[in-house]
């Protein structure tokens, strides 16, 4: 579980992120849901130390994060994968050494047990005998399930994902959101996605916390979403024509 | 900015970069993939390069002396001088400069911007270590031979242009090539080279290293690395003149 209490954080005297606390939990997909500019990519990056807390506490399984040495912090490292909005993959790497590569750094697997994992992980995400192919010669979708593959080959203990779906067509974003769903359900994983899909939303999310103007403004799941009398989550969720045709309010 | 601010974190990066590797097989890996694209790919510019400075410097230096008082050979000796004191270790390091150095900022800044440095460091990755030592170390490994095959190129190219051009005769050349040699200049030579070799990827790799926004900004930190690297250049290259020449 990854807790994070009252975390502030400034930019430039711009309070972006507000007194945030909220419990991601094992085994559920846990949304950060909001517009965008308010704060939730930057709330991620507070989580994974990419930008240091003002103040408050980032607590993975017990342990403090922002109060850890960078020893410390790097062995918490160890046990995150992260699915960046881009993909992030290594432009110079093929795809096998892309998702081999936290195997090579952190483990003293032989090359043939490296190359079972990487290609289990590979056929995990519907991209078997794809291994030498680089990142250039990938579509968007692929190069997000390339991602994710990377993101996976470590038996990661936490689970983060910016905006897997942006910029995928809806079919490719349901295959996305499954097999994120699936990874986190069958390993017991405490995984964080940041999405501003409804689809998503609706699919997977079994835990969510939308974000307002830098604050914590509304925590509950897919189910409680579509019967909110908040005001600016009703505003967010009901954005489009068909969020109001299908699932209006009361 | 504040050129303190940039010094200051040039050497917090520096401190990174130099701390204790994860993995010395991977970092070996990537030192051995640099030196291949740090010295090898560019073998063709600098070779290509110094046969044609070898041979402009002796035409110039035997079109130089007219006076029957300066003997024929000074022209290889002249041109032995130029090459190993100052083309080969500062001229060709600002050509490489410009080649590796840009190479380098642009390759890391367009990792930074596409959140691939990111990635590193939430695997637990030191990134400036896994980066930008092995570019370091290899530079540092494989410069003082690609300066020595300049020389040697150089040399070579000017007897070349010199001998069969008539500027001077095979035996003026090689005679002036040997005559008063000083074998701790090339010490000199060496050290110059090694210094710039880690000036010119240590100080691209930083500019590569802090690019933040787009495509924009990577251009402006591959220009940053060129024009700082070759001031840095020049203004050690004079230092250590100053300390290996004082009397």
């Amino acid at each position: 579980m990854i807790e994070i209490r009252n975390i502030n954080k400034t930019f430039d005297n711009r309070h972006v992120v507000k007194d945030v606390s909220f419990k991601f939990l094992p085994g559920k997909t846990n949304l950060i849901i909001g517009e965008s500019g308010c704060g939730k990519t930057t709330i991620m990056k507070l989580m994974v130390g990419l930008h240091e807390v003002d103040s408050g506490d980032v607590v993975f399984d017990g342990e403090n994060f922002p109060k850890l040495d960078v020893k410390g912090k790097q062995e918490i490292r160890k046990k995150i994968g992260m699915l960046f909005q881009g993909g992030a993959l290594f432009d110079s790497q093929t795809l096998e050494e892309n998702v081999g590569f936290p195997l090579d750094m952190f483990t003293d697997l032989s090359k043939e047990e490296k190359l079972d994992r990487v290609n289990f992980c590979l056929q995990r995400v519907k991209l078997e005998g794809k291994n030498k192919l680089y990142p250039a010669e990938l579509s968007g979708g692929m190069k997000k399930r390339a991602a994710l593959a990377r993101a996976m080959a470590n038996n990661p203990r936490y689970l983060f994902c910016d905006e897997p779906n942006s910029g995928l067509d809806p079919k490719t974003s349901i295959i996305i959101d499954d097999l994120i769903k699936d990874i986190t359900q069958e390993y017991n994983i405490t995984t964080i996605i940041i999405t501003h899909d409804m689809n998503s939303v609706i699919e997977i999310g079994e835990n969510i916390m939308f974000v307002y103007k830098g604050e914590n403004w509304w925590t509950g799941d897919k189910t409680e979403i579509l019967g909110t009398k908040n005001q600016e989550l009703f505003d967010f969720v009901f954005a489009s024509e068909f969020m109001k045709t299908f699932f209006k309010k009361d | 900015m504040n050129p303190f601010f940039h010094i200051g974190r040039y050497f917090m990066l520096m401190f990174r970069v130099f701390s204790k590797p994860q993995k010395l097989s991977v970092y070996w890996r990537q030192i051995l993939h640099e030196i291949n694209s740090i010295g090898i790919s560019s073998l063709p510019i600098i070779a290509i390069i110094s046969i044609f400075m070898g041979g402009i410097i002796t035409i110039q230096a035997a079109f130089g002396f007219t006076s029957p008082l300066v003997p024929l050979y000074a022209v290889g000796f002249t041109t032995r001088e130029s090459i190993l004191l100052e083309f080969s270790p500062t001229i060709v390091c600002l050509i490489l400069a410009g080649k590796v150095g840009s190479n380098i900022a642009s390759e890391i800044g367009a990792m930074r911007i596409t959140e691939q440095i990111d990635a590193l460091e939430i695997m637990g990755i030191n990134s400036a270590g896994y980066l930008i030592f092995p570019k370091i170390a290899a530079a540092v490994l494989i410069f003082p031979f690609l300066i020595a095959l300049s020389m040697f190129l150089g040399i070579w190219g000017g007897y070349a242009m010199g001998v069969s051009s008539g500027a001077c005769t095979e035996y003026q050349y090689v005679f002036g090539i040997q005559a008063f040699f000083q074998p701790w200049k090339l010490y000199y030579s060496f050290t110059k080279v090694i210094v710039f070799a880690f000036i010119i990827t240590s100080v691209s790799s930083y500019y590569g290293y802090h690019t933040s926004g787009g495509a924009l900004e990577v251009g402006k930190s591959s220009t940053s690395a060129v024009v700082y690297s070759s001031i840095l250049i020049l203004l050690f290259g004079l230092i250590l003149t100053n300390l290996f020449f004082h009397r």
